[in-house]
């Protein structure tokens, strides 16, 4: 893929939900790309209709107008090159499978000879710090473990886009701590692109290259943070230097502003 | 054992049809809204009175007792089996459809596994309501079997014989029943640890 060409391209997504009698427009007008090999967080107040964004691009929803494209080709269903990582692991791992089982489902539906599955389970399980739990069943492991085992389930798939929906949203805050820094180095290390939804603003600028912030509802783009903290960056250093508090700033402002108007409008 | 013989097969057919159109109907909400106002008209009728008139089409052979079994034990396995489809999880649908699970895969890997807590439950029903009827099938018209035995003996005041026969419908009732356990702990082993680390 060149350069000029980007992996993902939202463009004028608009989403209405339309009921018996109530319209609701959750998503305006968006439009953002993300290039190969990036790293962006959308962060945006809540009911910002970002879990709609994400089931655009996911293809679990069609967009009332507008388009997602990824890798060139228009999405009207789950486009085969992306991985999800849900917020709701309990829910999104099949608890009459083992971890290893979880992990290799995909890889059987996509047709991954038996060898190959084999070994692309063991790496993904080794990636995640989980090399020893394939035989146990995911509701015997912690939040946070299981958590690992959606990633692992991710990142065993190659997907070139690996989209993931506040997967920290629901375990404490040391495993989250350790949950983000192997997100960073799975994306370094694997050259993954990663769209990371997310409602906390320091998480966003301490993960990402880029940060996208969203306005309420209906949704446009309010703000496009390019983050050029260098790297490696450091869970305890690199969220106390002066450049991450300006940038969390930045993104603060444009939220609470979005918050205000957002209340204007509605007055 | 003519009775157990015909108990299980009408419960394997009743297993079979009510799983297959459960899962039908659980998938399908037009095919099940159509088809919701028959389903409880027949459930509403109580087995046993079908006898008669399957006496008249199917004969007092074993064709007729099977049918009777399977009239009754199909519905709890039927409808559990349909509540069960429909109840899956949305997360969990949405992970399948990301990562191309989708056919039969989703089928077999998906909405029967996640189902079957619900139709465990509705054959472990349909096994009890299965054992009454293959009895009460054999009284009606006795020529053979537990049921037919059991009223022969209670007219012929062979009183001790009768007890006999009531006392084997209780071990038999009893054996299926450590049977079904076995079955459950093969199917349902994730089920059942998920449940008690929940307990904890």
């Amino acid at each position: 893929m060149t350069s000029e060409q980007p992996l993902v391209e939202v463009s004028h997504l608009n989403k209405v939900y339309e009921s018996k009698g109530r319209r609701v427009e959750a998503i305006g007008d968006l439009t953002f790309t993300v290039g190969t090999g990036d790293f962006v967080c959308i962060v945006g107040p809540s009911g910002a209709g970002k879990t709609t964004l994400l089931k655009c691009l996911a293809g679990l929803l069609s967009p009332t107008s507008g388009s997602v494209a990824v890798g060139g080709s228009r999405v009207t269903g789950p486009p085969e090159s992306m991985a999800v990582v849900f917020q709701e692991y309990g829910r999104s791992l099949f608890p009459w499978k083992t971890v290893a089982g979880n992990v290799e489902l995909p890889l059987r539906a996509r047709g991954v000879p038996a060898q190959e599955r084999a070994a692309r389970v063991a790496d993904a399980l080794q990636a995640v710090g989980l090399a020893d739990a394939g035989d146990a069943y995911p509701w015997q492991l912690s939040g946070g473990m299981q958590q690992r085992v959606a990633i692992a389930r991710a990142v065993a798939y190659q997907p070139d886009v690996l989209l993931m929906d506040e997967p920290f949203a629901a375990v404490d805050a040391q495993t989250r701590a350790d949950l983000e820094d192997l997100v960073r180095r799975l994306w370094s290390e694997r050259g993954l692109t990663v769209i990371f939804v997310t409602h906390d603003i320091e998480e966003a600028v301490y993960l990402a290259q880029r940060v996208v912030v969203l306005s309420s509802s209906p949704t446009y783009v309010l703000d496009d943070v390019p983050v050029g903290i260098p790297e490696p960056r450091d869970q305890v250093a690199t969220r106390v230097t002066a450049q991450f508090g300006e940038l969390r700033t930045r993104a603060y402002a444009g939220i609470q502003q979005a918050k205000a108007n957002a209340a204007k409008a509605t007055a | 054992m003519p009775s157990v013989l015909r108990l299980l097969v009408g419960y394997a057919l009743s297993c079979v049809v009510g799983v297959l159109l459960g899962v039908l109907l659980g998938l399908n909400r037009r095919v099940r809204q159509a088809a919701e106002p028959v389903l409880e008209f027949l459930r509403a009728i109580p087995s046993p009175v079908l006898v008669p008139v399957l006496l008249l089409i199917a004969g007092f052979g074993s064709v007729m007792k099977v049918t009777v079994i399977v009239t009754g034990a199909v519905w709890p396995i039927l409808l559990n089996t349909v509540e069960g489809v429909k109840g899956v999880d949305s997360v969990l649908d949405d992970t399948c459809a990301t990562y191309g699970i989708t056919g039969r895969r989703r089928l077999t890997q998906f909405i029967i596994p996640s189902a079957m807590p619900q139709i465990v439950a509705g054959m472990r029903t349909g096994l009890s309501i299965g054992i009454i009827l293959m009895v009460i099938s054999e009284m009606f018209a006795a020529t053979s079997g537990l049921g037919a035995a059991i009223i022969l003996f209670q007219r012929s005041f062979a009183i001790p014989d009768m007890w006999s026969g009531v006392l084997v419908l209780g071990v038999i009732g009893f054996l299926l029943a450590m049977l079904f356990r076995v079955f459950e702990r093969a199917v349902l082993g994730w089920y059942e640890g998920l449940k008690g680390l929940e307990r904890q």
